[in-house]
C-alpha cells in the first residue's frame, strides 16, 4: 500500500460535553490511530472538541439521492405525528 | 456522478439537468452523489483544486520568515498561520476529492505546472514587513473573496469555506497588527511597511482575476452560483475597504489616482498592470519556478514520511492480528470505547 492507497477516513468531532458528535469533514491516512492523530491535527487546533471519532468512508451506507423523494414520501402525508396537527380550545394550559 | 445514475439516456440527462438547474435555482446545495451536468464538476474540480493549490503554495512565503521572527510571540503566530494553510489546503483537497479526482492526481498536475495556484505567490517576501503586508492585504482580499464562497452551490466546497473563513480572520488582524507595530516604530521600521505595502497592493487587486469582460469562466460561474458577485465588484469591495484601513495604519497606497468619487460611493482606483498580471500567469513572475521546484522537493523528500507511516500501519495491523497490542494502544482503545458507550 503507498500513500495513494491509503484509505478516506470521515472525521466526527464532539464540540463539547453533552452534545453529539457531528460531522466535520475527512481525511486520508493509512490507519485508524494515525487518522485520529491527524484528525486532531486537522479539525481541533482551535479547542472546536473534546474528542473525535474518525470513521472508514468505505463503511458508510447511504441512501440514494436518487430515490430521495420517494424514500422519504411516507412521513410526508403524517401531519398527525406533530403537535401542531390537535386543536385544543383556547386557555387549556400546560397542552 | 453522472456515472452513479444507470443507464441514463439523453432523456434522462434533461430530466436530470432540470432538476439541477431546479435545486440551483432554489437555493439548494449541491452533494456529491446528486447528478450535475459534466461542466459543473470540471468548472468545480477546476476552481477548487486551483484554491486548494494556492493554500499550500502560499505556506512558502511566510514560512521564509519564521526562523527570522522578531520575537517569540510573532514566531508563534506565523508558525500557527502557515500550519492554518496547510489545514486549508487539506479541506480544499477533500473538498474536490468528492468529485471523483484524487489527491495524489491533483499534486500531480501542480508539479508538472498543468494546474495554476494564485499568482500572488509568485512574488518575494523581501522583508519581515511582508509578512504584515501578506496577512492584511492578501489575506483580506482573500477572505473579500471567499466569504461569499460560503454560500456557493457546491455544498463541500461552501462547507470548507466556511470553515476556512473563520480561521482567515486571525490572518488578517495579525497581519495589520504587525504593520501597525512597525509603522508606529523607528523611522526605519516606518519605512520598511510602508515598502512592503507599496510591493503588496496592486498585486492584491489582481487576485480578484482579470476584469469582468475578460474573464472566461466568470459568467457560468455565476449563473451556477459557485461565484455569486464578479471580479470587479469584489474588486471594488476591497479597496472600499482597505483605504479607511490604510489611514489607521499611518500609510498610505501607491496609488495616485485613488479619490473618493461621491457620485458612485466609492474609491476610484488608477488602472491595473495586467500586462504584468499575465506575465506572472504565464509563469514569468519573480519566483515562479522557485514555488514549484520547492513544492516538488517538499513532495519527494517527505516521500520516506509517507512510506514509514505505511510501514508502521502494516506492522500495527499484522500484531493485531497476533493478539498483541501495545501498552499505549490499549490506553487509546479504552478512551474511545468509554467516549463510544
Amino acid at each position: 500500500m503507498s500513500s495513494a492507497d491509503w484509505p478516506l477516513w470521515e472525521v466526527f468531532v464532539r464540540s463539547r460535553r453533552g452534545l453529539s458528535h457531528t460531522h466535520a469533514g475527512s481525511l486520508h491516512a493509512p490507519d485508524a490511530a494515525m487518522a485520529l492523530r491527524n484528525a486532531r491535527d486537522l479539525y481541533t487546533r482551535r479547542s472546536e472538541g473534546v474528542s473525535v471519532w474518525v470513521v472508514p468512508s468505505a463503511e458508510i451506507t447511504a441512501s440514494s439521492p436518487d430515490e430521495k423523494d420517494s424514500y422519504f414520501e411516507p412521513a410526508a402525508d403524517k401531519p398527525y405525528r406533530h403537535p401542531t396537527f390537535y386543536e385544543i380550545p383556547e386557555g387549556v394550559r400546560h397542552l | 456522478m453522472t456515472t452513479m445514475a444507470p443507464d441514463a439516456g439523453t432523456q434522462d440527462d434533461a430530466a436530470y439537468e432540470a432538476r439541477f438547474n431546479a435545486a440551483v435555482a432554489a437555493e439548494e446545495r449541491i452533494e456529491p452523489r446528486d447528478w450535475m451536468p459534466d461542466a459543473y464538476r470540471a468548472s468545480l474540480v477546476r476552481q477548487i483544486a486551483q484554491h486548494a493549490h494556492s493554500e499550500i503554495i502560499g505556506m512558502q512565503p511566510e514560512a521564509n520568515w519564521i526562523t527570522r521572527a522578531p520575537s517569540l510571540r510573532r514566531k508563534a503566530i506565523l508558525m500557527a498561520k502557515v500550519q492554518d494553510e496547510a489545514g486549508h489546503g487539506l479541506y480544499l483537497y477533500s473538498a474536490a476529492e468528492t468529485l471523483g479526482t484524487s489527491r495524489d492526481e491533483l499534486l500531480d498536475r501542480l508539479h508538472a505546472g498543468r494546474q495554476k495556484y494564485s499568482s500572488i505567490f509568485n512574488y518575494p517576501t523581501l522583508t519581515w514587513a511582508d509578512v504584515g503586508a501578506i496577512g492584511w492585504l492578501v489575506d483580506g482580499a482573500a477572505i473579500t473573496n471567499q466569504v461569499p464562497l460560503c454560500r456557493c452551490s457546491y455544498g463541500p466546497y461552501a462547507r470548507a469555506m466556511v470553515r476556512i473563513c473563520k480561521e482567515e480572520s486571525f490572518h488578517q488582524r495579525q497581519g495589520y497588527e504587525l504593520l501597525l507595530a512597525l509603522s508606529k516604530g523607528t523611522e526605519a521600521q516606518h519605512a520598511m511597511a510602508q515598502d512592503a505595502v507599496n510591493r503588496w497592493w496592486w498585486p492584491s487587486l489582481m487576485m480578484f482575476g482579470p476584469p469582468d469582460d475578460e474573464s472566461a469562466h466568470s459568467a457560468q460561474s455565476m449563473a451556477w452560483r459557485i461565484k455569486r458577485h464578479s471580479n470587479d465588484e469584489l474588486r471594488q469591495r476591497f479597496v472600499d475597504i482597505c483605504v479607511p484601513q490604510a489611514e489607521s495604519l499611518g500609510l498610505t497606497l501607491p496609488d495616485p489616482d485613488l479619490t473618493w468619487d461621491e457620485e458612485r460611493g466609492h474609491y476610484a482606483f488608477g488602472p491595473i498592470d495586467w500586462d504584468e498580471f499575465r506575465e506572472v500567469l504565464r509563469g514569468n513572475g519573480p519566483c515562479n519556478e522557485q514555488r514549484i521546484n520547492q513544492r516538488r522537493t517538499a513532495h519527494e523528500e517527505g516521500a520516506w514520511v509517507r512510506e514509514a507511516a505505511t510501514a508502521y500501519a502494516a506492522k500495527q495491523a499484522e500484531r493485531s492480528r497476533h493478539g498483541y497490542r501495545a501498552p499505549q494502544d490499549q490506553q487509546q482503545g479504552d478512551t474511545q470505547e468509554e467516549d463510544i458507550a
